[in-house]
C-alpha cells in the first residue's frame, strides 16, 4: 500500500487534507465528549494547521507534490503563450518523430539481428581480388563445388551455409493457373537447423532434403508468404509448385518473423540448394556463403585459422578449375586467384540494400538529428527570454526561500512537458512516415519490405532522445535563472546583456546547421536533376513492355509469330521482341575478342532484338543498317559507337568482324548505334553489342528462348491500356508463352532514379523545415532583443543616433553570428559532402552554384526575419521611453 | 512528573501492543487506552500520537478504516497487521533486552 498510497495521496492532495482535518476534529469532539474542557481539549493539538502539515508530508509522496505543482504551473505557462507553445511543440514534434522513424529504419536494415539462434556468432564470407577485367573487386558469391570443399575442410571449427540472394522468379501453383511472381531463395540443407529455427507448420528442410537424389524435391514457404498468398491455410501441406520444368512439393510454413537473411527482401520461397541446376558448375558464382562458429570457437581467435584453412582450399579449387577462366592468359589467371578470404559479421543480415542505402540513411539520420537540435535551440531561445522575462519572480521565489534544485525542477518540469508533448505527436509521425519513406525506397512493384517493430529498441531510443531533449531545451534556461541573484534581480534588473548572448550562440549554431542541411539538400536535388535530365538517347513514350516465359523454352518462330498476332491486335503502332528491356534489371556481359586474340580488358554487354527494335525504340542509326529477317545469331551485329571505338579505334567499324570469346563464331557488324544508357542511368555508357533475337547453335539448328520481352508501341497515350487484352491474347495461343510481368518503358527509366528521388525529396522537405525553423528562431531572438534594449534604443535617439545606427547596432552582432554559422556550416558541409560522394551523379560540393544556393537561401532568410525587429526599433519613440523612465 | 519524555522511542510500541489486545480503535481511544492502562503515567500527545498513527499505516504495521458511528459521524478506527504483529514482537524483545540492560546497570553499577 505505502507507495502507491502516497502516490495517490499526493495526486489528491486536498482530499487527503479534509481527511486528516476530519480525523483531528474528531479526536477533539470525542476528547470533549469524554468531559474535557472545549477550548482544553483544542488546546492539546496545538495550531491545528501544524498538526495537519506534518501528517500530510507523512502521508503523501512530498516530491511527487511538488512535482505536480510544477507540471501545473508549467501547463499554465505553456497555455499562457498559445502559439508560441503550439509552434514550439510542432517543431520538436517534427524533429522527435523524424528522428524516430530514421532509427527505426537504419535499426531494421543495418543493425537489428536476425531471428535466429546465434546471430552474433554468424559472419558471412567473401573475397577481395583483382578481377578478370583488371579491377579490384570484392566478391561475396561462391560456386557451389567450392562451397563444399571448403564446407568438408573446417567441419570440426564452424559450420558453412550456402544461401541465394532471392531472386523474383516466375512460379505457378497450378499447371493452368497464370505465372505469378515470388521471391525464391536456394538454400543448403543445414540453414534451418543451425539457425535453430522451428516451423510453424509441418517440417522444414533438413540436410537430406539437400543432396538432391531420392525423395523430394520439397520447397519450404515463409510464414508471410504462406499468410498473405494462402491466408494461413493449412492445407498447402503437399501442393505442388511449379517453376520452370520443375514441380516441389510443400512440406511446411518456415517460423513467424523470420523473413530470410537478405535485409529488405522478404524470402516467400525456401528451395534445396542440388535442386538448382547451377550446383554442379564450377565456375557459377551464384550464392553466398555463411559461416557459424561451433559452440565454444572463440571468434577472437578461432577465425583467423578457419579463414586460412578456407583460403588454402579455395586457391586449391581455383588451381583445379579447368572451365573457369577460358582463353585467359596465365598472368590474369594468377592474378585473380591470389584472393584474400574475409569474415564480416552477418548477425545482421546481408543485402544489396544495405549496401547501396548505408550511406543515404547516415546522410539522412544526420539531417534529422540537424532538424531537431535546430528546433531544440528554437525552443530553448524561447525559454530563455520567458526566464529572463520571469527573473524577477525566481528572484522572490529565491528570497522566500527556495532551493535552487527546486528551481532547476520547476524549469525542467516545463521543457519535460514540452518534451512529453512532442513526443507524442512525434510518435504518431514516425509510426507513420518510417513504413512510408520505406514504401518509396524500391519500384513500386518490387518494394522494399522490412520488419518495422515498435518494440523495446525503438521505445528505449525514443526515451532517451526525449531526455536529451529535455536537458538541451531546460538545462540552460535552468542553471541561468537558478543563478538569478536575488538582490540585483529585484531592484531591476543586473546584467541585461547576459541572456542575449546565450541566445546569440543559439543562433549561430542553428545558422551553422541549418546550413549544412541546406548545403547537403542542394547537392541531392542538383544531382537528382541532372540525372533525371540526363539525354536517353531513345524514347519513352508509350512503350509497352510484357516481360514473357516459355517454360522450357520456346523456338524463335513461335516468338516470331506471337510478335506478328501482337501486331495485328488494335490499338498496336508496332512491336519488336528484345531479350529483355534495357534500363532494367537484366545485364549479360560479353568476353570480346577480336581476330582470335585473347580476350579484351574491357567486357561488353549484348542484347538480343528483333528487326524493328531500333525503329520501336526510336533510336537512330548513325551508319549501317537494321538486322534482316532471316539473320540470326551468331552471324551479324549492331553495335554503339564506345564499342566501335574501343575495338576499333580510328576505323570504320562496319563490316569488321568480332568473337564472343576465343574460338568462338564471327560476327559481322551491319550497323553503328549511339551511346544510350543500358542498365543503369548513374554509369557512363560503356560498349554494347546488339545481336538477332533468333540464335542458332553451332549445327545451325535454332535454339529456344526461355524467356524475352514484348516491346509495344502502342497508338494511346496510355500504354497499359492495352495490357490486359494482350496478356489474353498471349495466353489464347495456348503455345507456352505466358506474361509474367507488365511495365512500361517510362516506368523503367523513373525506377532508375528511385533511390535519387527519394534523397532528393526528403532533403528537400528537411532544408524547407530547417530554414523555417531558423526563420522564426532568428526573429524570436532579434525581436526579444529590441524589445529588451527599448530604453537603449530611446535613449540612443534622443541624443541623436541616426536611423542607420540604430540599424547597425540592432542587426550588426546577429548578421555576424549568421556569418559565423554560415562559415562553420560550410565547413562542415564540405567535410560531409566528401563521405557522400559517391551519392551524388556529376554533382561536385565545391561547384559556385552548389554553395550560393544555400548561402542565398539562407540570407534571404535572415532579411525577411529581420524586418519586423528592425521596424519595431525604428519606431521606438524615445519621448515614450524616457517618460515611463 | 513529566509525561512525554518517558514515551520517547516506545509509542510506536505501546501503540501496537493496544492495538493487538483491542483492535479497531480509533485515535482518541488509543490515546485513553495508553493513559488508562498506565495510571495516567505515560500520556501521548496529541502533536505525536497522529504522525506515529500515519508513519505506521504507510509502513504497512496498522491499516486503518473509516468506520460511521452511531452519532453519525466519521472515525478513522486502525488494526493490526501481520507485518505489524511482526513489529510488534520485535520491538517488544528490544524493550526488553533494553530495561533489562538499564536495571542491571541500576542495580550493579
Amino acid at each position: 500500500m505505502s507507495l502507491w498510497s502516497r502516490i495517490s495521496n499526493a495526486v489528491h492532495g486536498e482530499r487527503l487534507n479534509s481527511e486528516i482535518d476530519e480525523e483531528l476534529q474528531a479526536h477533539v469532539e470525542e476528547a470533549i465528549a469524554s468531559g474535557l474542557d472545549p477550548r482544553e481539549a483544542r488546546r492539546a493539538f496545538g495550531s491545528t494547521l501544524r498538526a495537519r502539515e506534518a501528517s500530510h508530508s507523512i502521508r503523501a509522496a512530498g516530491w511527487l507534490e511538488s512535482l505536480l505543482a510544477d507540471a501545473n504551473f508549467g501547463w499554465r505557462q505553456l497555455c499562457r503563450n498559445k502559439v508560441a507553445s503550439f509552434a514550439a511543440v510542432l517543431s520538436l514534434a517534427l524533429g522527435i518523430g523524424s528522428c524516430v522513424a530514421a532509427f527505426r529504419l537504419i535499426d531494421a536494415l543495418l543493425w537489428r539481428p536476425l531471428p535466429i539462434s546465434n546471430a552474433n556468432n554468424l559472419y558471412v564470407l567473401s573475397r577481395k581480388m583483382i578481377g578478370l577485367y583488371g579491377k579490384p573487386i570484392e566478391d561475396g558469391y561462391w560456386a557451389t563445388p567450392d562451397f563444399k570443399l571448403m564446407r568438408d575442410a573446417v567441419k570440426d571449427q564452424a559450420d558453412l551455409i550456402a544461401i541465394s540472394d532471392a531472386d523474383r522468379t516466375d512460379i505457378s501453383w497450378s499447371t493452368s493457373d497464370d505465372v505469378e511472381r515470388a521471391h525464391v531463395v536456394y538454400v543448403s540443407g543445414n540453414m534451418f537447423p543451425l539457425f535453430g529455427l522451428e516451423p510453424a507448420l509441418g517440417r522444414l528442410l533438413y540436410p537430406a532434403d539437400d543432396r538432391g537424389s531420392g525423395t523430394g524435391p520439397y520447397a519450404v514457404l515463409s510464414w508471410d508468404y504462406w499468410n498473405h498468398r494462402f491466408g494461413r491455410d493449412p492445407h498447402v501441406l503437399g501442393r505442388p509448385l511449379h517453376i520452370g520444368d520443375q514441380t516441389f512439393e510443400i512440406i511446411g510454413v518456415g517460423p513467424r518473423g523470420f523473413l530470410g537473411t537478405e535485409k529488405g527482401t522478404v524470402t516467400d520461397i525456401f528451395l534445396p540448394l542440388s535442386v538448382n541446376s547451377m550446383v554442379t558448375e564450377d565456375k557459377a558464382d551464384w550464392h553466398r556463403i555463411y559461416v557459424m562458429l561451433k559452440p565454444g570457437v572463440n571468434p577472437g581467435t578461432g577465425l583467423e585459422p578457419i579463414r586460412q584453412h578456407l583460403s588454402a582450399v579455395n586457391h586449391a579449387f581455383g588451381v583445379e578449375c579447368t572451365t573457369c577462366y577460358r582463353g585467359e592468359t596465365k598472368a590474369s589467371i594468377d592474378r585473380f586467384l591470389n584472393q584474400t578470404l574475409i569474415f564480416n559479421p552477418a548477425g545482421a543480415g546481408i543485402s544489396d540494400l544495405q549496401k547501396e542505402y548505408r550511406r543515404f540513411l547516415a546522410v539522412l539520420g544526420l539531417m534529422v538529428v540537424l532538424v531537431l537540435l535546430i528546433a531544440c535551440a528554437n525552443v530553448a531561445n524561447m525559454m530563455t527570454a520567458q526566464a529572463a522575462a520571469r527573473s524577477q519572480e525566481m528572484a522572490l521565489r529565491i528570497s522566500i526561500g527556495a532551493g535552487r534544485r527546486r528551481l532547476v525542477q520547476l524549469i525542467l518540469t516545463q521543457s519535460a512537458l514540452l518534451a512529453l508533448l512532442a513526443s507524442v505527436v512525434g510518435a504518431c509521425f514516425a509510426a507513420w512516415s518510417a513504413p512510408f519513406v520505406l514504401s518509396l525506397v524500391n519500384p513500386p512493384d518490387n518494394p522494399a519490405r522490412l520488419d518495422l517493430p515498435a518494440d523495446w529498441r525503438v521505445l528505449l531510443f525514443g526515451l532517451g532522445l526525449m531526455i536529451l531533449v529535455v536537458l538541451l531545451l531546460g538545462l540552460l534556461p535552468a542553471l541561468r535563472a537558478s543563478a538569478v541573484r536575488p538582490v540585483a534581480a529585484l531592484k531591476g534588473g543586473e546584467d541585461p546583456h547576459s541572456p542575449r548572448r546565450l541566445m546569440r550562440g543559439a543562433i549561430a549554431l542553428q545558422v551553422a546547421f541549418c546550413f549544412l542541411v541546406l548545403f547537403l539538400s542542394s547537392l541531392f536535388v542538383t544531382s537528382f536533376q541532372r540525372l533525371q535530365n540526363r539525354p536517353l538517347g531513345f524514347s519513352t513514350d508509350r512503350l509497352l513492355l510484357l516481360e514473357t516465359s516459355a517454360g522450357k523454352g520456346q523456338l524463335p518462330v513461335v516468338w516470331n509469330q506471337t510478335a506478328e498476332a501482337l501486331r495485328a491486335a488494335p490499338g498496336v503502332d508496332s512491336v519488336a521482341i528484345a531479350g529483355w528491356p534495357i534500363l532494367g534489371r537484366i545485364r549479360i556481359n560479353s568476353d570480346i575478342s577480336i581476330n582470335g586474340a585473347p580476350p579484351s580488358a574491357t567486357p561488353a554487354f549484348f542484347l538480343n532484338v528483333s528487326p524493328g527494335w531500333l525503329s520501336t525504340m526510336k533510336i537512330p542509326l548513325v551508319s549501317g543498317r537494321d538486322f534482316r529477317r532471316e539473320e540470326t545469331s551468331p552471324g551479324a551485329a549492331i553495335v554503339n559507337e564506345t564499342f566501335a571505338k574501343t575495338f576499333f579505334p580510328g576505323q570504320d567499324a562496319i563490316g569488321r568482324t568480332f568473337e564472343r570469346g576465343v574460338n568462338q563464331p564471327l560476327n559481322k557488324i551491319v550497323g553503328v548505334t549511339p551511346d544510350l544508357p543500358d542498365h543503369d542511368l548513374r554509369e557512363p555508357n560503356g560498349p554494347v553489342f546488339y545481336v538477332p533475337f533468333s540464335e542458332i547453335d553451332d549445327k545451325s539448328a535454332p535454339t529456344p528462348a526461355g524467356f524475352a520481352t514484348f516491346i509495344i508501341h502502342t497508338e494511346s497515350r496510355n500504354p497499359l491500356a492495352l495490357a490486359d487484352s494482350l496478356r489474353q491474347l498471349i495466353a489464347q495461343r495456348h503455345n507456352g508463352l505466358r506474361v509474367s510481368n507488365v511495365t512500361t518503358q517510362l516506368d523503367l527509366v523513373r525506377d532508375q532514379t528511385v533511390r535519387e528521388r527519394l534523397i532528393a525529396t526528403l532533403a528537400a522537405f528537411f532544408a524547407v523545415v530547417a530554414l523555417l525553423l531558423a526563420g522564426v528562431g532568428l526573429y524570436a531572438v532579434l525581436n526579444y532583443s529590441v524589445l529588451q534594449r527599448r530604453r537603449e534604443i530611446g535613449i540612443r535617439m534622443a541624443i541623436g543616433s541616426s536611423r542607420a545606427g540604430i540599424v547597425r547596432i540592432v542587426t550588426l552582432d546577429v548578421f555576424l553570428m549568421i556569418a559565423l554559422g554560415g562559415c562553420v556550416g560550410a565547413a562542415l558541409g564540405l567535410g560531409a559532402a566528401r563521405y557522400v560522394a559517391s551519392l551524388f551523379y556529376q554533382v561536385k560540393a565545391t561547384d559556385v552554384d552548389i554553395i550560393a544556393l544555400p548561402a542565398c537561401a539562407l540570407l534571404i532568410t535572415a532579411l525577411v526575419a529581420t524586418l519586423p525587429a528592425v521596424l519595431r526599433a525604428l519606431r521606438t519613440d524615445p519621448r515614450e521611453i524616457l517618460r515611463a523612465e | 512528573m513529566p509525561k512525554t519524555d518517558s514515551l520517547q522511542g516506545s509509542l510506536d510500541l505501546l501503540v501496537l501492543k493496544i492495538l493487538s489486545r483491542r483492535p479497531r480503535l480509533h485515535g482518541y481511544a488509543i490515546m485513553a487506552a495508553i493513559a488508562g492502562t498506565s495510571g495516567d503515567v505515560l500520556r501521548a500527545e496529541e502533536g505525536s500520537l497522529y504522525p506515529a498513527l500515519y508513519r505506521m499505516e504507510e509502513a504497512g504495521w496498522i491499516r486503518a478504516e473509516w468506520v460511521k458511528k452511531e452519532t453519525g459521524r466519521r472515525a478513522r478506527v486502525y488494526e493490526l497487521t501481520v507485518a505489524g504483529r511482526k513489529q510488534l514482537g520485535a520491538e517488544e524483545s528490544r524493550w526488553q533486552s533494553v530495561s533489562l540492560a538499564i536495571n542491571r546497570v541500576l542495580r550493579e553499577a
